[in-house]
C-alpha cells in the first residue's frame, strides 16, 4: 500500500482539478469551432485572437449573471443538486492516470520453506558464499516501496486497486445530481428530462461496466496503472505474437476492438453526448433537467457534462489505447524528467483526441429515438459484450492467442449485422405492424375497440 | 373533411442491407461529409468590417431622383402617397416655377416627407411613380437617435439621391423619359 504525501497530493489536486477544468472550458470553445466549421460558418472570433478568450469571456458572463432562484423550486435539493452533479464529477478524476504510471509491486510471496540449492552441471555446487539467503518478505516490501515512491505518478491516488470500479460506483452515483435537479424544479419538462436521464444513465451503467470486463480479465487487475503497464510494457508472452517475434507490448484495442466500439458507444450516453443526448434534447425539453437553473448553477451543470467527458476520454485512452505509450515514443529523451512530460503529453493528447472525436461525432449523427436508445442497450450491446465476455474467459481458461479475441470480436460484429439483416427491420428500430383503421374513421382517430 | 381511406397510401419502411445495419459505416460516411465541411471555404461575413454585397432589387431607404437638369423629378400626383399602405408619404404640392413650365412641368412637390420609422419598405410607391422619381435603394444600415430624424424630407431624400448615385451602388434604375407612356397622348392613328 503506497503512502501519500499530503503536499504533494495538495498539488497533483490543484493541478488536475485546474487543468481538467480549463480543457473543459476550451472544450466548449472547441464545440463551438467545430460545430460552425462544418457548417460553413466561422465561429466565435471575436474576444482575443481567433476568439481564444471565449471560454473566459462565458465563465464571467455565468458569474456576473443574476442568480435566480424561481419560487417554486424546492430549494434544499435545488441547490445540493449542481454540487453533487459536479462534485461526483470531480471525485471520479481522483484514481485517472494523467501521465506517467508506474504499477503498484505485487504482493511479496511468503518465504519458500526449503531453500533450493543451485547446482551448476559443470562446475557442481556453487561455492557457499554465492549463495545468500533470500531477502526477507519485510526487506522485499520495503525494498519495492522505496523503488514504487522513487517513480512519479501523476495519478491522485496512485496504487487503488479496486480503481476502475471506483469511476462506475461514481458515475452511478452522478444520475442523483440529474435527479435532483430535475426533482426540485418542479416543472414538466425538467422532470421528464431527469426521468429520461435516470433511465438512459441507469441502462448504460450495465453495458459500461460489461464492455471492459474482458480487458480486467486479460490484465487480470482493475488498477488502471497495472492496465497501462500490461499495454506498454507487455504482459505474459502471446504464443503466436512472440512466434512472430512481434514482442508483447500491444494495446488493448488490437484484441477487443469490439469492447471498444461498446465501450465509447456507452461511455456518450452516459456522459449525455449528442446521440444520445435525450436528458436535454432542447427541441423537445426546452432545456432538459437544468431548465431553471441560471448563472453559476447553469455553468456548473454544464461543466458537469464536460468534466464526464474527459473522464471518459481518459478512460478509453487508459483501457483501450495504451495509457501513457505510443509506439516508443514516450522513452525517446531517455532522462526521466523528458521522460515524464512525453508521457503526460501522449497522454493529455489521446485525451483531447478522443473528446474532439466525440465532438465530430456530436455534430454529424442526428438523436436516437428513447425506444431506439434503449434497444441498442439491451438488445445489441449487452448481448454482445456477454458473448465478448465469454470468448475472453475460454481464451483464459484453454490458453490460445489473445488474437483469437480479435478474431471473435470482428465475427461478433458482423454476426450481429447479419442477425439484424435476418430479422427483417433493425435491431435497434425494431418492426411493427401496420395497424390500419376501420373504414369510416378518419386517419388520426383513436380507435377504442368500437 | 376526414381523409378517404382510398386516398391513404401506406408506405412500407426501405429495408436496409447488411452495410447499413452495422451502422458504422453510415457514421463514417457521414463523418466523412461533416469533416469535408470543415476545410471548405467558410461563408461567414464579418459584418461591419466587410459590407455585404446587397441584390440590386434590394428595398432599403427612398430617393427622390433628380432630372437630367438637377431638380426634382416629381411631379407631386400623389400616386405614391394613395398606394402606400402604410400611409408614411406626405406631399404638399405647388404650382411648378415658370422656367420649369416650359418643360411641361405643372406642379412639383413644395414638401415631400417620408416617415421611414412608419415605412414597411413594400416598394408599392416606387411602383406607383408614373415619372420613376421615387425608388428603394440598397442602404440598409438605417439608424437615427430619434424619431423626428427618422422623418426624411425633401433635402434629405434628394441627398439620398446624391450619395447613391455618386457611390455608384444604386445607379438610376429607370429611364423612361419626362413622363411615362401611360400619361402621353396616344399616337393619333
Amino acid at each position: 500500500m503506497p503512502t501519500f504525501d499530503p503536499y504533494y497530493t495538495a498539488i497533483v489536486i490543484v493541478g488536475l482539478v485546474g487543468g481538467v477544468l480549463g480543457v473543459c472550458a476550451y472544450l466548449t470553445l472547441g464545440e463551438r469551432k467545430i460545430s460552425a466549421w462544418m457548417q460553413d460558418r466561422v465561429g466565435p472570433n471575436r474576444v482575443g485572437p481567433g476568439g481564444l478568450l471565449q471560454p473566459i469571456a462565458d465563465g464571467g458572463k455565468f458569474f456576473l449573471k443574476e442568480e435566480v432562484i424561481p419560487d417554486h423550486v424546492d430549494k434544499v435539493f435545488y441547490l445540493l443538486a449542481p454540487a453533487v452533479a459536479v462534485g461526483t464529477a470531480l471525485l471520479a478524476l481522483a484514481i485517472v492516470p494523467f501521465g506517467a504510471t508506474t504499477p503498484t509491486p505485487d504482493p511479496v510471496p511468503a518465504l519458500p520453506t526449503t531453500v533450493a540449492v543451485t547446482v551448476d552441471r559443470d562446475f557442481g555446487e556453487l561455492p557457499a558464499a554465492t549463495q545468500q539467503a533470500p531477502p526477507s518478505p519485510v526487506e522485499t516490501f520495503e525494498q519495492q516501496q522505496t523503488e514504487y515512491r522513487s517513480h512519479f505518478n501523476f495519478v491522485l491516488a496512485p496504487g487503488l486497486d479496486i480503481g476502475v470500479l471506483y469511476i462506475f460506483a461514481l458515475g452511478s452515483l452522478a444520475v442523483y445530481g440529474v435527479i435532483l435537479a430535475g426533482w426540485s424544479a418542479n416543472n414538466k419538462y425538467s422532470l421528464l428530462g431527469s426521468l429520461r436521464s435516470s433511465a438512459q444513465i441507469i441502462s448504460y451503467e450495465i453495458p459500461l461496466g460489461m464492455s471492459v470486463l474482458g480487458v480486467f480479465l486479460i490484465v487480470g487487475s482493475l488498477n488502471p496503472e497495472k492496465i497501462i503497464h500490461w499495454q506498454a510494457v507487455g504482459g505474459p508472452a502471446d504464443p503466436v505474437l512472440s512466434r512472430l517475434g512481434l514482442g508483447t507490448a500491444w494495446w488493448m484495442a488490437l484484441f477487443q476492438p469490439l469492447a471498444l466500439l461498446l465501450f465509447m458507444v456507452s461511455t456518450y450516453a452516459e456522459s449525455s453526448r449528442l446521440p444520445f443526448d435525450l436528458p436535454e434534447a432542447e427541441q423537445e425539453l426546452v432545456g432538459g433537467y437544468h431548465t431553471e437553473y441560471s448563472s453559476l448553477k447553469l455553468g456548473l451543470m454544464l461543466l458537469t457534462e464536460y468534466v464526464h467527458l474527459v473522464t471518459t476520454s481518459f478512460m478509453v485512452s487508459v483501457l483501450f489505447l495504451g495509457g501513457w505509450s505510443f509506439f516508443g515514443l514516450e522513452s525517446v529523451t531517455g532522462n526521466a524528467i523528458g521522460d515524464a512530460v512525453l508521457k503526460l503529453l501522449i497522454l493529455c493528447g489521446k485525451m483531447v483526441g478522443l473528446c474532439v472525436f466525440a465532438q465530430f461525432v456530436r455534430w454529424t449523427i442526428p438523436r436516437f429515438r428513447f425506444d431506439q436508445l434503449m434497444n441498442l442497450a439491451w438488445k445489441v450491446i449487452i448481448p454482445l459484450a456477454l458473448l465478448n465476455l465469454l470468448a475472453v474467459m475460454c481464451v483464459k481458461q484453454f490458453g490460445g492467442s489473445l488474437l483469437v479475441l480479435t478474431g471473435v470480436n470482428v465475427l461478433l460484429f458482423f454476426g450481429a449485422g447479419l442477425m439484424s439483416v435476418r430479422a427483417h427491420g433493425t435491431v435497434t428500430n425494431p418492426k411493427r405492424p401496420v395497424v390500419k383503421l376501420p373504414p369510416g374513421l378518419p386517419a388520426g382517430v383513436t380507435f377504442a375497440g368500437k | 373533411m376526414p381523409i378517404p381511406e382510398s386516398e391513404v397510401s401506406w408506405v412500407e419502411e426501405a429495408r436496409l442491407g447488411l452495410w447499413e445495419q452495422l451502422y458504422i459505416p453510415a457514421l463514417i460516411d457521414g463523418l466523412k461529409t461533416t469533416l469535408g465541411h470543415m476545410v471548405k471555404p467558410k461563408i461567414t461575413e464579418q459584418y461591419p468590417e466587410q459590407e455585404p454585397k446587397m441584390p440590386a432589387n434590394y428595398r432599403g431607404v427612398h430617393r427622390l431622383n433628380r432630372d437630367a437638369a438637377g431638380r426634382v423629378k416629381c411631379v407631386a400626383c400623389y400616386m405614391c402617397a394613395t398606394a402606400c399602405p402604410a400611409h408614411c408619404i406626405d406631399i404638399v404640392a405647388a404650382p411648378a416655377p415658370t422656367e420649369w413650365q416650359k418643360d411641361g412641368r405643372e406642379k412639383y412637390p413644395e414638401t415631400f416627407v417620408i416617415d421611414e420609422l412608419r415605412c414597411i419598405y413594400c416598394g408599392m410607391c416606387e411602383e406607383a411613380c408614373p415619372v420613376d422619381a421615387i425608388e428603394l435603394t440598397t442602404l440598409y444600415d438605417l439608424t437615427g437617435l430619434s424619431r423626428e430624424q427618422m422623418v426624411f424630407d425633401k433635402e434629405k431624400l434628394l441627398s439620398v439621391f446624391d450619395t447613391t448615385t455618386k457611390a455608384g451602388t444604386d445607379p438610376v434604375r429607370t429611364q423612361a423619359g419626362r413622363l411615362s407612356v401611360a400619361s402621353e397622348v396616344p399616337p393619333s392613328a
